[in-house]
């Protein structure tokens, strides 16, 4: 008997579950539907007067573009700007735009240093405020060829203040690997050489590396930007890293973990970031890094505003502190990438780091395959296919890891 | 003269006294309560989690209904594969741990003497101290290449098998040892020394009597035992993350799909996989009488 009761029971709360589960469903947001550029983002007001500071504000950013003097006490940027503006910073940095966008819906967090590939899913999901430039002077000073792009900006309205561009390099271990890499060949179809040994990032973005291997030796595939890829192109991809697999070591996508297997040699060869190799350098390890003969995926990034910041003005005096010129030169020396303002390149301490980095070249910068977020209308303009979304390629990655 | 609060107190004692009801009704709220939300109700959120669905490009939750991602982790040959290493690393765990338990926990039950007991005791809970991470990552230093694995086998010409199956599997029965220890420890204490001695007056050697007397009485313990290691190792991804390689267990999955792909639909539907595991597994450890040992 008393059994009877203890189901009835259960019953009741799960049917009180159930429909407190069904009740929420009316709340679905209207999604917008994804597009180049065919989707409305949510009606967010931007910031029309700069107020007091809020006295705090909470930064999420890429390894190295927020240094508080923790790694290198001559690395900082981040105490000076705490004494200027009273706003005491916490820095909290990410591995990969995925992990920035989860990390963005938390909503703890004021501004972020946005990728491309992470730019635009945080327009379209309401979780970036539209950016009023005419409140950040620094932002005069940035290179034209950054401003009113795909990846930040919607119908001509700025989502965010342009920071620094790069390319993604292959780092090499000097004394194992001869003679030094020239081409992506050597983490792909030559990858066994190194067998055991090659590291490769975590991401999906990564199928991006191979597409691009495949754009520029496999012709036939008409592979021609390796974020828009139909089917069979991104099985091409799925199956090159796949044969990858067997060779490589361990993924990365903590920038740490990397410098501590080359190091150790656990890994020899692999893609890596600049910054990952000054880092390994410093710690007296034998890398080098070189731009392959290919060409490379890169990131071009964008310091962007929550919607639902709890210190605006704080975070509108951080966009404009980390683009003025000294600290965006400064940035961009540690980080190794190009900065955006393009007075930095008076600050640098290398007074030629503006030309090897190709800082204000607009045409350099057009060759490197930015970041972005494969969509199911291509990127590269074919409209008699449908390309593969990011949820495919998220999956494909899954499947490749095994 | 009492006061007014003495009173009161008395009032509800002596209600308390003749309605066992209340008595029960008092006692149970609490731990009932914390049982039906945070387990019940997490594992019904998890549930109803795994049936929605997400926005790819924006990664917001849609609560539309659909097995889809049941279906994609019970048909999808990636999911099979990474469940079943899983369970397999999980077995092979909790074998290595129960195997090298057993005398550790016999030394410590029957032949150390009552004064180093409670000093072995301590000396198997020691470990625990030390923070997990700091752990791993020292077994991911020497796995690591001209780590001590390497510099320990040079004399032989053997190297680390560097990172993979074989150093997540050392790692793991490392850090769950001492949970395999401690039940059979206490299963053998139980054991009546008179047990033995009788056995070895009818004439078995001790290989006999460890074999037909201690080791049938000592296996619910060893169950009780692997219940911790193997749901432990199933769940774990940290390690796995630190001393794995490429390899990807069930949790790296839920860990993926939640903080890379923000897929949290299909994060549930791969955390019900371990939860079904766990649940047969309990299922028959109680009929080998495991859960009494707890």
């Amino acid at each position: 008997m008393r059994k009877r009761h203890l189901i009835r029971g259960t019953a009741i709360v799960a049917a009180a579950l159930l429909t407190t589960a069904c009740g929420t469903s009316s709340s679905t947001s209207p999604s917008a539907a994804p597009g180049a550029s065919g989707f409305t983002p949510p009606k967010i007001a931007q910031l029309d007067k700069l107020g007091t500071g809020e006295g705090a504000v909470s930064i999420l950013a890429w390894p190295g573009y927020a240094e508080d003097g923790s790694n290198d006490p001559k690395t900082d940027w981040v105490t000076p700007f705490e004494k200027e503006t009273g706003c005491q910073a916490t820095v909290k940095t990410f591995g990969t735009s995925d992990e920035a966008v989860t990390l963005m819906k938390t909503g703890d967090y004021d501004v972020v240093s946005a990728s491309g590939d992470a730019s635009l899913r945080l327009i379209a999901s309401g979780d970036a405020a539209p950016v009023n430039t005419a409140l950040v002077p620094n932002y005069a000073d940035i290179t034209d060829f950054l401003k009113n792009k795909a990846w930040n900006s919607v119908n001509g309205q700025m989502y965010g203040i342009p920071h620094g561009w790069g390319a993604n390099l292959l780092m090499y271990r000097t004394d194992k690997v001869n003679p030094a890499p020239t081409s992506w060949a050597s983490v792909f179809t030559d990858a066994s050489k190194y067998a055991g040994k090659v590291t490769a990032y975590d991401s999906p973005i990564y199928i991006a590396d191979a597409a691009l291997f495949l754009m520029k030796t496999k012709p036939e595939l008409g592979i021609k930007n390796p974020y828009a890829l139909d089917d069979k192109q991104l099985q091409a991809a799925v199956d090159l890293l796949k044969a990858q697999k067997p060779n490589v070591s361990e993924y990365w996508s903590d920038y740490l973990k990397e410098v501590q297997s080359f190091k150790s040699g656990n890994s020899v060869i692999g893609t890596t970031w600049q910054v990952i190799v000054n880092t390994a350098a410093a710690e007296k390890a034998p890398v080098k890094a070189v731009l392959p003969s290919e060409g490379s995926t890169g990131w071009s990034d964008t310091w962007m505003v929550a919607a639902k910041s709890k210190h605006p003005n704080c975070a509108y005096q951080w966009m404009n502190w980390i683009v003025s010129p000294k600290v965006n030169a400064q940035v961009a020396e540690y980080f190794g990438e190009a900065p955006a303002n393009t007075k930095a390149c008076e600050q640098t301490s290398d007074k030629s780091f503006c030309t090897t980095y190709h800082a204000t070249d607009a045409a350099y910068a057009e060759q490197i395959w930015y970041w972005s977020t494969p969509i199911p209308q291509c990127l590269d303009g074919r409209t008699d296919v449908k390309c593969t979304d990011y949820s495919a390629w998220t999956r494909a990655w899954t499947e490749i890891k095994g | 003269m009492t006061l007014p609060g003495n009173d009161l107190r008395r009032r509800v004692s002596a209600r308390l006294t003749r309605s066992p009801r209340s008595r029960l009704a008092l006692l149970l709220t609490a731990p009932l309560l914390w049982l039906g939300l945070a387990y019940i109700g997490a594992l019904a959120a998890l549930l109803i989690t795994a049936l929605w669905t997400t926005n790819t490009f924006t990664g917001d939750i849609e609560r539309i209904w659909t097995f889809e991602n049941i279906r994609t982790v019970l048909t999808d040959s990636v999911y099979r594969a990474v469940t079943l290493r899983t369970i397999g690393v999980a077995a092979l765990v909790t074998l290595i741990d129960a195997v090298l338990a057993l005398p550790v926990a016999f030394f410590m039950a029957k032949v150390a003497s009552r004064r180093w007991q409670p000093l072995l005791v301590a000396g198997i809970l020691l470990p625990l101290w030390a923070s997990y991470l700091v752990k791993a990552y020292a077994w991911r230093s020497m796995f690591g290449g001209g780590g001590l694995i390497d510099w320990v086998g040079a004399p032989f010409g053997v190297g680390s098998p560097g990172y993979g199956l074989a150093a997540t599997v050392c790692t793991l029965a490392y850090l769950w040892f001492p949970y395999m220890v401690l039940p059979i420890f206490a299963g053998l204490e139980r054991l009546p020394n008179s047990l033995l001695e009788a056995s070895g007056d009818l004439g078995a050697r001790p290989g006999r009597t460890l074999r037909t007397v201690v080791l049938p009485l000592a296996f619910p313990a060893v169950v009780a035992g692997s219940i911790f290691t193997f749901s432990l190792s199933l769940g774990d991804y940290v390690a796995v993350k630190i001393v794995g390689g490429t390899k990807q267990f069930l949790g790296n999955l839920v860990y993926d799909n939640i903080g890379a792909a923000n897929n949290q639909p299909l994060a549930a539907a791969v955390g019900l996989v371990p939860v079904v595991v766990m649940v047969v597994y309990l299922f028959l450890s109680r009929r080998v009488g495991a859960l009494d040992n707890l």
